[in-house]
């Protein structure tokens, strides 16, 4: 059941995100970040965990999740450091996103050459 | 003497002459419906260079070569080199010119560079300034993209209204060396601005300027459209082919018969997925060069208008919200 | 004022003219692509849950491995294919911000290590950090004030 649920919800919130790049002059770069920063507001008025537990990665694999993550850093910290956790949290909370992408994106950089669209 | 007609156009009273020209092109360029008529369509898109910028400046340098051996005609021959293609400060051209040891004179005009350079070389040619010039433009999708959009590897999806820059290089040798092909006139364009934001509309942009530019033409030649067996407008692809169409309509005018659209043909747009169609300056110039040429010197068309079609933006004035403006230039070509 | 209105007319006219991908199949695709990628990465949650570790390290390394396969896939230019045809499906799952990472770092390793993959790595998912970054900052500032006055 969790796979079903991941897979419809993850895939609405693809199909959803599909209007925005068709019907409107966004492009690419906004619609992630928007997702980002849709993510973290769902994570703070406390509407991402209950979805989280109903579509597991469906809502989590999205960028969504990343904005949740950030959130979630900051307020674990500032829960457990008080004001300095503000500056503490997101960096630490979506590490490993982060230095995954930048490290493994690097040594693609070695490895391949860029090539042409077909 | 050389007769100003109108308001922007000039007629040759001796006309000179397109002695030959020189075509390169990339891999799917070759793979597409004009693939047979090009002198050289490469496997390789890089041209045996390290980057898609050195392999865009090779192929120009390969294209003169070729355009000069076409003609029988040494680089030293030549007087004055006009090139130009769509990279930030015109590398591929100073790249691609250096080792011709030409003199040189670098042009901007987005995707209309090979009308530009045509015009001028004419106009060098006619002033008794050159007996050969060349006019080479070049552009290359890998350089291209990675100028103007994202890196080859991102994962987007191209809009429907957009094109493929066409990969390929063509150079023309103009001179007093006798030919069956004359630039008898040129029309050079205005800058027109509908005020549209859209790059990845280039059709819509330029359309404007192509219809500006027709119409100035026809209007200082006193011609009709029936003057001329073809139109041929650079990259306007079919989104910026049915505007045109509505926007010379409007004006009274019916081009639909002897129309065609260098993007539009250089491109199988059901097969090779390249959406609107081909354009960058090197659409137009092999197009002209492979296709159009031949056609003009076994005279199955005798005079043609070739107005090779430019979107005049930066990526900078593009994330300063400043609007696309087109630009096109008229060339008239004639089989004699 | 009258080029204003012109412009608008164009505008509009060019909108009507300009044909764009059918929602319904559009959508669809974005839908199975975005899918099976969620899918992908509930089944290595599921796995790491089974392997005994906690929800926030399943989590990461359900990222990692996302990012990894992607990472890979565009190397091989076989992920730019796959958004081609799977549009906002492959754009916006953690695996394409693993795309945006490596795609520029492979085109731009011709122009230098440190002014070419160092400083371009982030041109395109550099905003993506800097508003998930920012807006969280401005909702834990609001977090803390919260637990200043004591309403949280």
């Amino acid at each position: 059941m969790d796979y079903i649920n991941a897979f419809w919800v993850g895939g609405l919130v693809c199909a959803l995100a599909q209007i925005l790049l068709d019907r409107t002059k966004m492009m690419p770069g906004r619609v992630m970040v928007s997702l980002v920063v849709l993510g973290c507001i769902l994570g703070f008025v406390q509407i991402f965990k209950p979805l989280q537990e109903y579509a597991g990665a469906g809502v989590s694999v999205p960028l969504l999740g990343f904005g949740n993550t950030l959130w979630n850093g900051v307020k674990e910290a500032v829960d457990k450091e008080g004001f300095i956790g503000i500056f503490l949290g997101g960096f630490k909370a979506s590490a490993a996103g982060i230095s995954g992408a930048l490290i493994f994106g690097y040594i693609a950089s070695w490895i391949f050459e860029p090539k042409m669209k077909e | 003497m050389n007769a100003i007609k109108g308001t922007q156009s000039i007629a040759f009273s001796e006309s000179p002459y397109l002695v030959s020209a020189g075509s390169v092109a990339g891999k799917k360029e070759g793979e597409g419906p004009l693939g047979k008529y090009f002198d050289i369509a490469s496997e390789d898109d890089l041209f045996g260079e390290k980057t898609w910028e050195l392999a865009e400046g090779t192929m120009q340098k390969l294209a003169c070569m070729l355009a000069l051996k076409n003609a029988g005609v040494q680089p030293e021959e030549v007087r004055y080199l006009f090139g130009g293609d769509l990279l930030r400060q015109g590398i591929a051209t100073s790249m691609g010119a250096e080792e011709l040891q030409i003199p040189v004179f670098g042009l901007f005009g987005a995707c209309s560079t090979s009308g530009e350079a045509l015009a001028l070389a004419a106009m060098t040619v006619a002033a008794g300034y050159g007996d050969l010039v060349l006019a080479a433009t070049s552009s290359h999708f890998g350089s291209a993209e990675k100028e103007f959009r994202f890196p080859l590897g991102y994962a987007n999806q191209r809009p429907l209204s957009s094109t493929w820059t066409v990969t390929g290089s063509g150079a023309f040798l103009v001179g007093k060396k006798k030919s069956r092909v004359r630039i008898s006139g040129v029309t050079i364009g205005k800058i027109v601005d509908y005020g549209l934001k859209d790059s990845q509309n280039m059709g819509a942009c330029m359309a404007p300027a192509a219809c500006d530019t027709i119409l100035q033409n026809l209007m200082d030649f006193g011609r009709d459209e029936k003057d001329y067996d073809r139109i041929i407008t650079g990259d306007l692809g079919y989104v910026g082919q049915s505007i045109l169409f509505d926007l010379l309509r409007k004006k009274g005018l019916d081009i639909k018969e002897n129309h065609m659209d260098c993007g539009m043909t250089i491109f199988d747009q059901q097969t090779q997925h390249t959406n609107s169609g081909g354009s960058g300056c090197g659409c137009a110039a092999i197009t002209l060069a492979a296709y159009i040429m031949p056609q003009l010197i076994s005279g199955e068309w005798k005079r043609i208008l070739f107005v090779p079609t430019g979107a005049l933006m930066s990526t900078v004035s593009f994330n300063e919200g400043e609007s696309v403006p087109g630009i096109a230039h008229g060339i008239v070509l004639e089989h004699c | 004022m009258k080029q204003q209105e012109k412009e608008k007319e164009y505008e509009a006219y060019v909108k009507e003219k300009t044909p764009v991908r059918k929602p319904g199949p559009a959508m669809a695709k974005a839908f199975v692509t975005g899918g099976i990628i969620c899918t992908i990465g509930q089944a290595i949650l599921n796995a790491c849950e089974k392997a005994g570790m906690s929800k926030d390290i399943s989590a990461s390394w359900c990222s990692l491995i996302l990012i990894l396969a992607s990472v890979v896939l565009t190397g091989f230019g076989i992920y730019p294919k796959i958004a081609n045809w799977g549009g906002a499906g492959a754009l916006v799952p953690i695996t394409g911000f693993a795309n945006s990472v490596a795609a520029p770092a492979i085109e731009y390793k011709k122009e230098g290590q440190v002014f070419g993959i160092g400083c371009k790595i982030f041109t395109i998912a550099g905003p993506v950090i800097l508003y998930g970054v920012f807006t969280s900052w401005v909702l834990g500032l609001l977090y803390w004030i919260g637990t200043l006055i004591g309403i949280v």
